[in-house]
């Protein structure tokens, strides 16, 4: 049971400004079947002012869904075009007193619309059509990088299962998480602020030689072989010096092209996550 | 309507009176510890067992020390699974379905990370499972098969007694999950060779916190929770008395009302789902009708998306619910109607209306009477229809 506002409740109840314009001057679709919700908004403008006479929408989703669709409805009346480029999806979001965190992608969906249908009214296509440098990252949800750094950047977002709750990236099959972490990753550095993704982790303890060679054999029973394992492989700690950790694959591992990342991504992330952020990890032949 | 109608039983159900009566003492006067060396709480262990003589009654098995109780359907599976693992450590596959509860599939992804190698058997449209594969998958690596009896989302039914047979030739394991359909539907335990079989109280009108497992004479068992000599040393942790007590009666009351599930019941299920295919255009109803549950009815509405359906009937005092991803608490819609090939145009849309013996004619007629407005409504706000739909 979702917690609604009674504003969602009541724009789900009586939305406002159903339907299509006929003969509309501005178009925008988004979203599909398979998604769960789209989106189609229809708009009449009068050429002279560039002022939104008329707003109508259809919306095929969940309740929170609809109520976004009437809400930028009746936010836009009256708008410029210039006005109503600037209506983010936050403010869709505080015009219905704040739609729940997992349902945030409701209020995006309203934004994308309108941005297509100003973009349509200038000349565009009804449906977004996949700019130059953009790469689909959620494959579930057909999401690319450029939808999910936005939602970063305009809802300061943190973590992995708030861009799923905005952008419904990574909600799906969940395999493009470790990219969407990449992206939160760029962006949070490029931005150069100081936020830790998750919580401030507590300073270690300087660890002796044996302490962390038992820590690391620890932390590879239980985070990294049964991962390999479940493929097939394995991996076998041969040796530690200081920060270096030698180790040697087996299984199927061996000879795998894929052997390189998993090294790194997995085996070398790992034990800089559980032990020493210094930590490298080099295979043995 | 001026009480809910309640059309969710499959998510859990109204606890009968008369299971609250026999409850009541056990959470008052009768506080006592049925393991106690006194007679006030020693004598209460006569309660227990009648309780386990009357779902061994139930389910037609034969002793009633074959009865655990426990306090859920997914602790039941998961004692199941890792009670048979146990037992035969140098068996490393399972063997279970895609449209498992989530008791026995976060199980088995759990286990699969673990190093287990798991089959999921495919459904066909009709949510059917195709027994040649069942017999290709078991090899000498195999531990236990887990497959549902009854589905709780569609309601269709597997045949346990073929897949049982399938698996006592080849020496595995066999356990189902049969928490939709005790109650719904008689079992012979003393005919059908399942080795475990996991049940829970809430879904035939006992309160919530109370299951069992079937463990047949023979079957190597190891404990899930470890502790006290409760249960014949099977499941360590005091009795939950009253549940227990409680979960004996509905097992009783079941047994009475087999004939008014198979026949009024199912009669009012039919009703409801004729009439919405009758009078709703481009509609489906998920899941081989001949093999179902008599209490369950899925169907999909094409173009529209099953929160809204819900929130709607909720409106107006209708109790249901859906597969779509909204409901689902994931993004993705439900697993039982992806592994079915549905298409996700009435898998979005799918609502699941499941029935009780406490559901009435006038009920029905309520909900046939509202359902094609609210439906019509919704689609009317749908970019996918057009007008004359």
């Amino acid at each position: 049971m979702w917690d609604y506002t009674d504003k969602v409740k009541e724009f789900f109840k009586n939305p406002r400004n159903v339907g299509e314009i006929e003969n509309p001057d501005a178009i925008g679709e988004v979203g599909s079947i398979i998604c769960g919700d789209a989106l189609r908004l229809t708009l009449r403008i009068d050429k002279k002012t560039g002022k939104i006479i008329d707003a109508k929408f259809k919306t095929f989703g969940c309740a929170s869904a609809i109520a976004s669709s009437s809400a930028l409805t009746e936010m836009i009346k009256g708008m410029t075009i210039e006005e109503a480029a600037k209506v983010t999806n936050q403010d869709i979001a505080n015009y219905l007193g704040g739609l729940p965190e997992e349902k945030m992608h409701c209020s995006v969906m309203g934004m994308e619309a309108l941005e297509v249908a100003i973009a349509n009214y200038r000349g565009a296509p009804v449906k977004k059509a996949m700019v130059g440098e953009e790469r689909i990252i959620c494959k579930c949800f057909s999401v690319t990088d450029q939808k999910i750094i936005r939602a970063i950047k305009e809802n300061n977002l943190k973590t992995v299962e708030e861009v799923t709750h905005y952008t419904k990236a990574g909600g799906g099959c969940g395999k493009c998480k470790p990219e969407i972490q990449k992206l939160l990753n760029e962006f949070w550095e490029k931005e150069e602020t100081k936020i830790i993704q998750h919580k401030e982790v507590p300073q270690k303890k300087k660890l002796t030689n044996l302490q962390k060679i038992a820590l690391i054999q620890e932390t590879m029973e239980r985070e990294i072989r049964p991962q390999l394992k479940a493929d097939g492989g394995d991996v076998e700690l041969i040796d530690v010096d200081r920060n270096k950790v030698y180790v040697k694959f087996l299984g199927v591992c061996l000879g795998c092209p894929a052997a390189g990342v998993t090294l790194k991504e997995l085996v070398e992330a790992k034990l800089k996550e559980f032990i020493d952020k210094d930590i490298e990890v080099e295979e043995v032949k | 309507m001026d009480k809910v109608v309640y059309l969710d039983n499959n998510a859990t159900t109204q606890v009968a009176s008369e299971v609250f009566a026999a409850m009541k003492p056990f959470l008052t006067e009768e506080y006592g510890n049925p393991s106690s060396m006194h007679t006030f709480g020693g004598k209460i262990k006569k309660n227990i067992d009648a309780s386990r003589q009357t779902v061994c009654d139930l389910l037609s098995a034969n002793d009633p020390s074959e009865i655990v109780f426990t306090s859920c359907g997914t602790e039941s599976d998961n004692t199941a699974i890792m009670s048979t693992l146990r037992s035969y450590p140098e068996k490393k596959h399972i063997i279970t379905t895609k449209v498992e509860h989530p008791a026995i599939l976060s199980l088995c992804k759990y286990l699969e990370n673990l190093g287990y190698r798991l089959t999921y058997l495919d459904v066909d449209e009709d949510g059917l499972l195709d027994l040649n594969e069942l017999k290709s998958a078991i090899d000498y690596d195999t531990a236990i098969i887990s497959i549902m009896h009854a589905n709780n989302e569609t309601g269709v039914i597997f045949p346990i007694e073929e897949i049982a047979e399938i698996a006592r030739m080849r020496n595995v394991v066999f356990h189902t999950d049969a928490v939709q359909s005790v109650g719904k539907i008689p079992f012979r335990l003393n005919e059908i060779p399942i080795d475990l079989l996991s049940l829970s109280g809430h879904k035939l009108h006992a309160p919530k916190g109370v299951g069992a497992l079937y463990v047949r004479k023979g079957t190597k068992f190891s404990p899930f929770l470890i502790g006290g000599h409760q249960e014949l040393n099977r499941r360590g942790g005091t009795e939950n008395v009253a549940s227990i007590v409680g979960l004996g009666v509905a097992a009783q009351l079941a047994k009475k009302n087999f004939d008014d599930e198979n026949t009024r019941v199912r009669k009012l299920r039919d009703k409801l789902e004729n009439a919405i295919v009758e009078k709703i255009p481009n509609v489906r109803v998920n899941g081989n009708k001949d093999s179902r549950l008599p209490n369950t009815s899925n169907i999909g509405f094409e173009f529209i998306e099953g929160e809204s359906i819900l929130l709607k009937l909720d409106e107006k005092g209708v109790a249901a619910s859906s597969g779509s991803a909204c409901t689902s608490g994931s993004l993705m819609p439900s697993h039982v109607l992806r592994a079915m090939g549905i298409p996700f145009t009435f898998i979005q849309g799918s609502i699941r209306f499941s029935l009780s013996c406490y559901n009435r004619e006038e009920e029905i007629n309520y909900v046939i009477e509202q359902l094609p407005g609210i439906i019509k409504g919704l689609r009317e706000i749908s970019p996918f229809t057009n007008k004359k739909s």
